[in-house]
């Protein structure tokens, strides 16, 4: 199976049990290189574990992740993390103790070993880096507040940034506009689709007006395998989808 | 450069007027005011004071309790007396023994030769080396045992208290190896030097208080730097650090190894001042008064937490030659009291309620100029140590 492609990330097989629960069961799927992919299901489809096995939270069953043509299931979390995969959980997940600064700064891709980081020291590209991901995210007011002072929506924004910081070549979000008001949607769908420009994006969302407001190409998990695939429309007008999750 | 070294080894203006004011009391208000006998008191608080900083690295900052830091405390204790030890016991002053030469509790327990990790300790060079690497080592084999199969909290603290309670059976059963229950003692020459006379008790006094301002400026300089960042990032959302390509573990392994270190050197500083070193100093007990020093201090505090130390050991040795039996429930007590309603110790205390009051100190010198000077000064004496304390438990 292990073959050479052009995908970005090529998800063959794969397959996690819970005691004998298939939370995602033989499942084949793969990501282009500046792709946004946008990734829904009802509860309990999958979604999460899904990420979660990408990122190295989870050890897959058995099956294989590729990225860039190298296996990453044996890999532990902050190794995936450094090949360039970068993931955003589902509660906003920031530094609160720490300023907006700080939260981009500890994010940063340099000074990871722990020598590393007892003697690294600030660079004006850095710094640029910051001033530059705090314009996207529309934190540049706020680059020394307290991150645990900010709205619920500055924080998944936040959190976003830092990821930004990691530089990946993969960004994985896990329902990025949770909690957030119809304005602050808005402009996390004109974020997202700025940010894969140059980085492939998988989006987890329930939002199905966000989804439209993004995607490109939907992925539809039902128990753990594909359910249907394709353009946004497409996937809307098929029957089974219709069915198990969006007719209601 | 001197900017550098100013926001980085004392924490900024705030933090160097902290660590002056800390350096002014212990370097010279200390041994002005008090006789030989009360400043070699205070001396031996300091030594806990090392193993409360240690815990402000590890505890305060990377959130990981450990109650077993009288482990290193006795580990660098041990190393030095050891040493102290086999100088104290030469062929000439132990002739009476049936083995002369080596320490008299081996000889009462019939070893007729130096066990071979005892060799060793006749090098005051390894001897040096030992008390940083020793407990770095056991440090290390404990954090890489843990850490990296993520055992931590409360696992984590009961497992460091076991390995006291080990230790401290280990050391008291194995009598002829170790001086047993009753320790190391009757330590008197330091490379000929002799450490038991007033000179030296002062020089000893002076180098040990030296070495705690070191200590401090080194931990300032690791909680500044993007590792200090680091742990405060890890000890509120650690797999955020984790899946941001951070290696969790390895920053863990690192702050419990240099608090250990830091213990220990505490614990060196103990043998060689207090002349002595027994199991009672690195059991469960010592450890968990050394968290409660880092705790009404202020854990996040590296200054307050050798107030904290100082406080309450003057309050131990006044209160418990007052009422012996009934120390150990106000300790306890205030320690509860203290988690309660001020986490963040006498540092805390100070940062929210006197730093309000810092608009006060433009008017107070108008105030207080009027006074005459002898009133002052012998205020001064008096309240300097108290004052102080709750005062200048400052920079967080």
């Amino acid at each position: 199976m292990s073959t050479n492609t052009d995908f970005l990330l090529a998800i063959e097989d794969l397959t996690v049990s819970f005691d004998g629960f298939k939370a995602v069961d033989s499942l084949t799927m793969y990501i282009d290189k500046n792709e946004l992919r946008v990734i829904i299901g009802p509860n309990g489809a999958g979604k999460t574990t899904l990420l979660d096995l990408i990122c190295g939270k989870t050890k897959a069953s058995s099956g294989s992740i590729q990225f860039k043509n190298q296996e990453i299931t044996k890999l532990v979390e902050h190794q995936i993390t450094r090949v360039g995969i970068g993931r955003k959980f589902q509660t906003p997940s920031i530094y609160e103790n720490l300023t907006v600064y700080q939260n981009l700064e500890v994010s940063y891709s340099e000074g990871r070993s722990v020598f590393g980081s007892l003697f690294f020291k600030s660079t004006p590209k850095l710094e640029a880096m910051i001033e530059e991901v705090a314009s996207d995210i529309q934190l540049t007011e706020f680059l020394e507040t307290q991150a645990g002072v900010l709205s619920h929506g500055q924080k998944q924004w936040l959190e976003i940034g830092m990821l930004l910081m990691q530089e990946p070549e993969l960004l994985m979000l896990d329902e990025p506009v949770a909690g957030m008001s119809a304005k602050e949607r808005d402009e996390t769908a004109e974020l997202l689709n700025r940010l894969c420009k140059n980085r492939s994006v998988i989006v987890i969302e329930h939002d199905m007006e966000f989804v439209k407001k993004i995607a490109r190409k939907v992925t539809v998990l039902h128990q753990g395998k594909i359910l249907a695939e394709g353009a946004m429309e497409k996937v809307q007008a098929d029957e089974k989808v219709i069915e198990v999750y969006l007719g209601h | 450069m001197m900017n550098f070294f100013i926001e980085r080894f004392l924490g900024g203006k705030q933090g160097a007027v902290a660590i002056a004011l800390l350096a002014l009391l212990i370097l010279v208000i200390f041994p002005l005011a008090l006789d030989l006998f009360r400043l070699n008191l205070v001396g031996k608080y300091l030594t806990f004071a090392f193993a409360a900083v240690g815990l402000v690295l590890l505890w305060g900052y990377g959130g990981i309790l450990s109650l077993g830091q009288g482990v290193f405390f006795g580990l660098g204790g041990y190393a030095m007396a050891m040493f102290l030890k086999l100088e104290a016991s030469d062929p000439q002053s132990t002739a009476i023994q049936t083995t002369p030469g080596i320490p008299d509790f081996m000889d009462w327990n019939r070893l007729y030769e130096l066990p071979w990790f005892w060799v060793p300790f006749e090098s005051f060079a390894f001897t040096l080396l030992a008390i940083l690497v020793l407990p770095a080592l056991f440090a290390y084999i404990i954090g890489v045992a843990m850490f990296k199969r993520r055992v931590g909290g409360v696992y984590f603290a009961i497992i460091t208290q076991v390995i006291a309670v080990i230790l401290t059976v280990l050391i008291v059963g194995q009598q002829g190896f170790t001086g047993g229950i009753n320790g190391i003692t009757d330590l008197r020459t330091l490379n000929g030097w002799d450490i038991r006379t007033d000179s030296a008790k002062y020089i000893l006094y002076f180098i040990n208080a030296l070495l705690l301002l070191a200590v401090i400026m080194i931990s300032r300089f690791v909680l500044t730097s993007k590792l200090g960042r680091l742990l405060l990032a890890m000890k509120d959302k650690e797999d955020r650090v984790r899946f941001s390509g951070y290696d969790v573990s390895n920053f863990k392994i690192f702050i419990f190894c240099l608090s250990a270190v830091i213990s220990a050197i505490g614990g060196a500083m103990f043998t060689l001042q207090v002349g002595f070193m027994s199991p009672s100093l690195l059991g469960v007990v010592p450890s968990i008064e050394m968290v409660i020093f880092a705790a009404v201090g202020g854990r996040m505090s590296l200054i307050g937490v050798v107030y904290g130390t100082l406080l309450i050991n003057f309050g131990k040795t006044g209160f418990s030659e007052t009422f012996p039996e009934l120390w150990l429930f106000f300790m306890g007590g205030l320690f509860i009291a203290v988690v309660m309603f001020f986490p963040n110790g006498l540092a805390g205390i100070y940062n929210k309620y006197v730093s309000k009051l810092a608009f006060l100190q433009r008017y107070l010198p108008a105030i207080k100029l009027p006074k005459s000077k002898a009133d002052t000064q012998s205020n001064a004496s008096s309240s300097a140590s108290t004052s102080d304390n709750a005062a200048e438990g400052a920079k967080s």
